[in-house]
């Protein structure tokens, strides 16, 4: 209850009030729609899913919006490889720590399985990319459930430093194992093929809009599914879990088994972004897999807004596309972009589009906190909303 | 003590946390279609009795049935399963979903829907999340708590959120329901609407078993109570003999020359979260 008491400073505060009116009208706003989304026959959804694809996948690499967004670097380029591949893992990511509520820090480890997958099966076997995503996204769900399996029985901060260590063995693993080229990774990793001699679907070297339009596929593929997960009881599953994982065993959730299954939904979607990651970047060695991947994509999640499939894609957008706006500060472009993380997190520290949960969370930090505290009453703040 | 027709049987059943005796060598038979109280002190054992049921805690000794089957060793989300569930004594809900999700987390305890039949909407899925939501509804009406269904569990008034941990435990489709001192907490009409709700619930079928400190309730709504002192049953039996068992009386009120302590100490019905286990040392 002693958050009670520092109430009134919070209230007083004007900008973030302000901000947190915003946030609220967008819940709002989002709620509605997506009540009314759900309620429209299947054949129209497909059609509106249809035309939204078609308009990201031609507006967004094109020139003008390459000028404003990307003047320095090649703007398909970034959006395809970098952007992509972020957004995709963010999605994954984000089921397990926005939904689960799982801290997992080495999630880099499920991108390098679905990286050194395509990078493999290529070179050795001669498969080519159609063939190994699947293999690959089953690949990297495998390793999820086979690191899960004794590791998810701890909680919190243990789980944090068991995941921090996988990351970190990945990519030492990747450069001490001979058998996927050591230090020196693997080069010659082929693009996809083309389908007949449509410009669409030719993967070349100067042209990326077809890797963003593959990319944007699977993102698109990856919300679907996790939309579909987050609204049954598996979803409602990893809810329960996330707010008091004794009570919803207690209430016939089978928690160990969700989280396990938590852990290798987001590993597949990590793999999925290994392998789009690897057939552009031609190459792939073990300093593509280091921690910071993690870092940076959990700082996606974060800064997004954890648990609103909207605002890790937003937070993956903007932990990867401002570094490379930044370019012109030249070597002080990641001091500006932590900078720029920093005054985010103050001013919106539930993220910035929160999930309607979370933010309640957020601005009442006495709710569901320890083994058995009660639950308070709405404070003035809620009561107005 | 008749098993004969009992749901719930405790045999023996003890429970040791190092070389503190939580519970010892209780023997419980709680009737099928009945409503059971087990009261007693603060400290008796009574909350260690409802985890000990339900899978939180291992039993050090002893064996618990329920429906003739052993319960022993089962995780907790398999014995509610099985048809046990409960409430807790300082309320434990999912704060931030809506007072339907949280009934709707209970209902998906008999649901069998996995990722593939979620991801396609397989036909399973669709059947499960219609029921599920069909049963939540009533049960959030039969509970009388229906006009906040899409409010956040945090939100809702005190006596509603208590009422709406009934709702979940219900959803899980229960044979036996364990309440943790439901009564905590309210007024004598919220008291009132509650001894009815827990008729009710008696009528559909299912069994009660209750720890409550208002004796008033108890007395009038158990068809049998136990009394719990120091992890031990004191006395067992109906209403009236109980509330005459010397035993009973100076459990609670203290032998008259050696306690010095106010009877309505005793009897206060606030209880510490976790005080059960340590003060039965």
């Amino acid at each position: 209850m002693t958050g009670v008491e520092q109430k009134p400073a919070r209230r007083a505060d004007g900008p973030r009030e302000d901000l947190r009116r915003v946030g609220r009208g967008w819940n709002r706003l989002t709620g509605r729609a997506g009540r009314r989304w759900r309620r429209l026959p299947i054949p129209v959804k497909a059609v509106v899913v249809l035309v939204v694809y078609l308009a990201l996948a031609i507006l967004v690499p094109s020139n003008p919006v390459a000028h404003v967004m990307a003047p320095q670097s090649g703007w398909s380029n970034v959006l395809s490889e970098e952007i992509g591949v972020y957004v995709l893992m963010a999605i994954g990511l984000n089921v397990v720590v926005g939904q689960a509520g799982m801290l997992d820090l080495g999630y880099v480890a499920f991108f390098a399985v679905g990286g050194y997958s395509i990078g493999i099966l290529t070179t050795h076997d001669h498969l080519n990319f159609w063939e190994i995503l699947p293999i690959g996204i089953a690949a990297a769900a495998l390793a999820g459930l086979l690191l899960g399996a004794p590791t998810l029985r701890l909680r919190g901060d243990y789980l944090a430093i068991v995941t921090l260590g996988f990351g970190l063995i990945i990519s030492q693993a990747a450069t001490n194992l001979n058998f996927d080229g050591g230090a020196q990774g693997i080069s010659a990793i082929p693009h996809p093929p083309s389908i007949g001699h449509i410009k669409a679907f030719t993967y070349g070297v100067t042209d990326f809009k077809p890797y963003w339009y593959l990319v944007l596929a699977g993102i698109f593929a990856a919300i679907w599914a996790v939309r579909r997960l987050e609204r049954s009881r598996v979803g409602r599953a990893w809810v329960a879990i996330r707010e008091d994982e004794d009570v919803a065993e207690l209430m016939g959730v089978p928690t160990y088994k969700m989280r396990l299954w938590a852990f290798a939904i987001g590993a597949a979607v990590g793999g999925a972004g290994g392998v789009f990651f690897a057939t552009q970047a031609n190459h792939i060695d073990p300093t593509l897999f280091s921690y910071q991947v993690s870092i940076l994509v959990l700082a996606a999640v974060v800064l997004g807004g954890s648990g609103n499939m909207a605002g890790v894609v937003l937070g993956a957008f903007l932990v990867v596309w401002l570094p490379e706006r930044f370019r012109g500060f030249d070597k002080y472009r990641i001091l500006v972009f932590g900078l720029a993380l920093v005054v985010m997190m103050i001013f919106r520290p539930e993220g910035l589009l929160p999930s309607r949960r979370r933010r309640a969370e957020m601005s009442e930090p006495a709710s569901g906190g320890g083994m058995g505290a009660p639950l308070v009453a709405p404070t003035l703040e809620e009561a107005e909303a | 003590m008749n098993p004969a027709g009992a749901l719930l049987e405790m045999d023996q059943v003890t429970i040791r946390f190092g070389g503190v005796v939580a519970i010892s060598d209780l023997d419980l038979a709680i009737p099928e279609g009945s409503i059971f109280g087990l009261i007693g002190p603060n400290g008796a054992g009574k909350t260690s009795s409802f985890n000990v049921i339900t899978g939180v805690y291992q039993v050090s000794e002893g064996i618990i049935r329920f429906a003739g089957a052993p319960l022993n060793g089962l995780k907790p989300h398999r014995i509610t399963q099985r048809g046990v569930a409960r409430t807790f004594q300082n309320i434990r809900l999912f704060p931030e979903m809506s007072a339907l999700e949280n009934v709707m987390v209970g209902a998906d305890a008999q649901h069998r829907t996995g990722i593939p039949g979620a991801i396609l909407g397989l036909p399973r899925h669709r059947r499960e999340q219609r029921d599920g939501e069909a049963l939540a509804r009533e049960l959030l009406d039969f509970c009388g708590i229906v006009e906040v269904a899409e409010e956040a569990a945090r939100n809702l008034s005190y006596g509603s959120q208590r009422r709406l941990e009934i709702a979940r435990a219900l959803a899980t489709r229960p044979k036996l329901l364990l309440l943790d001192e439901p009564a905590a907490g309210m007024n004598p009409a919220e008291k009132h609407g509650l001894a009815e709700l827990i008729r009710a619930i008696r009528d559909r079928g299912v069994t009660v078993l209750l720890i409550e400190h208002d004796m008033s309730l108890v007395m009038s709504i158990c068809d049998r109570i136990a009394v719990l002192d120091f992890g031990r049953k004191i006395a067992e039996g109906r209403p009236e003999e109980v509330r005459e068992s010397p035993a009973v009386i100076e459990a609670y009120l203290g032998r008259p020359d050696t306690d010095d302590e106010s009877p309505l100490d005793a009897m206060a019905a606030d209880q510490e979260p976790g005080a059960e286990v340590t003060d039965a040392s």
